[in-house]
């Protein structure tokens, strides 16, 4: 593969179109934190223990859908010959690597809740325990990825790993969830599609989707962009390192008589 | 490739008849995992008759890293996987016939490991076909996705601590499934039917299969 084209500074345009994505994920996550806290009422049977349903369904679906989901696809677009890019690789690693940080925040969020709610932080519950494998399943494509190793060779690996624990999440959910089923059946996405809330709770919970999506969405341009500055830092490096090299002109002849090319 | 495949599995298993690392390394390793296990949770017969089915697939996928490690170490040395490619075996081939000696030489280890489970447990088997199935379909599923996982991680440098890692929670569903259909299979579980976990163990085998048919040349490639 050819050397990374270096990516040119951002416009003025993108620039302000990142800060304000940026900007309003943060604004609509204060609008959450607001409406969840102060504006909507206590739940009949969870009490104000209900107030984490703004957060913790829209922290699961960008951990468990979006980014998981984004990480494979492109895994696979880089896979098929047709696709094949570089921008797919970067795209699929920092899909995974904010993934994983919304992954271990749906454990988070989810054990808080539990504690009053189940009166335990953890149960061995059917979407806990898949979830706590897709966490180690990103961690192993990570760890993957920091292996040295060139970097076509590192974003194929990659993308197999991807698509090969990216099978597996089907079959532990199934088998898990015949395993044992505790957790409250989904509230919003039931399969007839009629939300089970109302009013206010159901504007705050929508809200809570669309600024926590935002939110990812944002993280992933940062990430993508550090991914690719990285690697031409990578490159770089190594031309600076020749130049100086060369800079300091030939070596000095060997001295007649010294065996050349042995080390001490 | 079905060719290929005999070539392949002939050749690890020539292998291993000649160094016996399974036989003498893997094998005892496993059944010390059941004696750790009955250390670790006390002399009782209750509790470690309760357990039997999922220590003995605990041991099993313990010891089926160990499995797959060495046979992609087999690999490794000598650049014998350059020579594989050079030798113009069809990777599907290769990937069958490496799958198939590992899986070979898991259900040996099973047996051992078995064995010692229902002695050392004081387990009883109630319905012996329904074991030996759940036991097949989990090895081939383990032999399949092991065979991909070592393959992803042999030319890398951390090869060692890096299969554990993605194996395992990969794996994960047949420990699950394979410890409820053993359970159906000993009468440890009264209301439980282990059917659906052995078809489980085949949805799990199958894809496996196919996806190390479709994707084991692009994996060679990768190292």
């Amino acid at each position: 593969m050819n050397a990374p084209a270096r990516p040119a500074p951002w416009s003025r345009r993108t620039t302000w179109v990142v800060r304000s994505l940026g900007v309003t994920s943060a604004v609509g996550l204060a609008l959450v934190v607001w409406l969840g806290l102060w504006v909507t009422p206590p739940d009949k049977t969870q009490h104000d223990l209900v107030r984490l349903v703004y957060l913790h369904p829209p922290i699961a679906w960008v951990a468990l859908y979006l980014a998981f989901g984004i990480a494979v696809i492109s895994s696979l677009l880089w896979l098929w010959p047709r696709t094949r890019s570089r921008q797919w690789d970067r795209l699929a690693a920092a899909s995974m690597e904010v993934g994983v940080v919304f992954t271990a925040l749906t454990l988070a969020t989810g054990a808080i809740w539990g504690r009053p709610t189940w009166g335990v932080w953890w149960v061995w519950d059917a979407r806990l325990t898949s979830t706590a494998l897709l966490l180690v399943l990103q961690l192993g494509y990570l760890a993957l990825r920091r292996v040295p190793s060139s970097a076509e060779a590192r974003a194929r690996r990659s993308a197999l790993a991807a698509v090969i624990a990216g099978v597996d999440v089907p079959i532990v959910h199934f088998s898990v969830s015949w395993w044992r089923t505790l957790h409250q059946s989904a509230t919003v996405l039931n399969p007839d599609l009629s939300p089970t809330i109302h009013g206010a709770m159901a504007w705050t919970l929508l809200l809570g989707f669309v600024a926590m999506s935002l939110a990812f969405a944002w993280l992933l341009v940062l990430r993508y962009r550090a991914e690719a500055l990285a690697e031409v830092l990578d490159d770089r490096a190594l031309d600076e390192a020749l130049s100086e090299r060369w800079a300091e002109g030939p070596d000095p002849s060997p001295a007649p008589g010294t065996p050349v090319g042995v080390g001490s | 490739m079905w060719r290929d495949a005999l070539l392949v599995a002939a050749k690890d298993l020539r292998i291993e008849a000649r160094s016996r690392v399974v036989l003498n390394q893997v094998a005892p390793f496993a059944v010390l995992v059941l004696v750790l296990f009955a250390l670790a949770l006390g002399p009782d017969r209750g509790p470690l008759r309760q357990a039997a089915p999922g220590l003995f697939w605990v041991a099993v996928l313990f010891a089926s890293v160990l499995a797959v490690q060495r046979s992609a170490a087999v690999e490794t040395t000598d650049s014998s996987r350059d020579g594989l490619r050079l030798s113009g075996i069809d990777p599907a081939g290769a990937f069958l016939g490496k799958a198939a000696a590992v899986a070979l030489e898991l259900l040996v280890l099973e047996v051992v490991v078995g064995a010692g489970a229902l002695v050392l447990f004081g387990s009883s088997v109630r319905s012996p076909g329904a074991l030996v199935a759940a036991s097949l379909a989990g090895t081939a599923g383990l032999a399949a996705a092991g065979t991909l996982y070592g393959a992803l991680s042999t030319g890398t440098r951390m090869r060692e601590t890096l299969l554990p890692l993605l194996f395992l929670p990969v794996a994960a569903p047949v420990l699950l499934a394979g410890t409820r259909a053993w359970q159906a299979a000993l009468g440890t579980m009264a209301s439980s039917a282990g059917d659906p976990w052995v078809r489980i163990l085949l949805v799990f085998a199958a894809v496996y299969l196919a996806l190390g048919v479709v994707v084991f040349g692009a994996l060679q490639e990768a190292s």
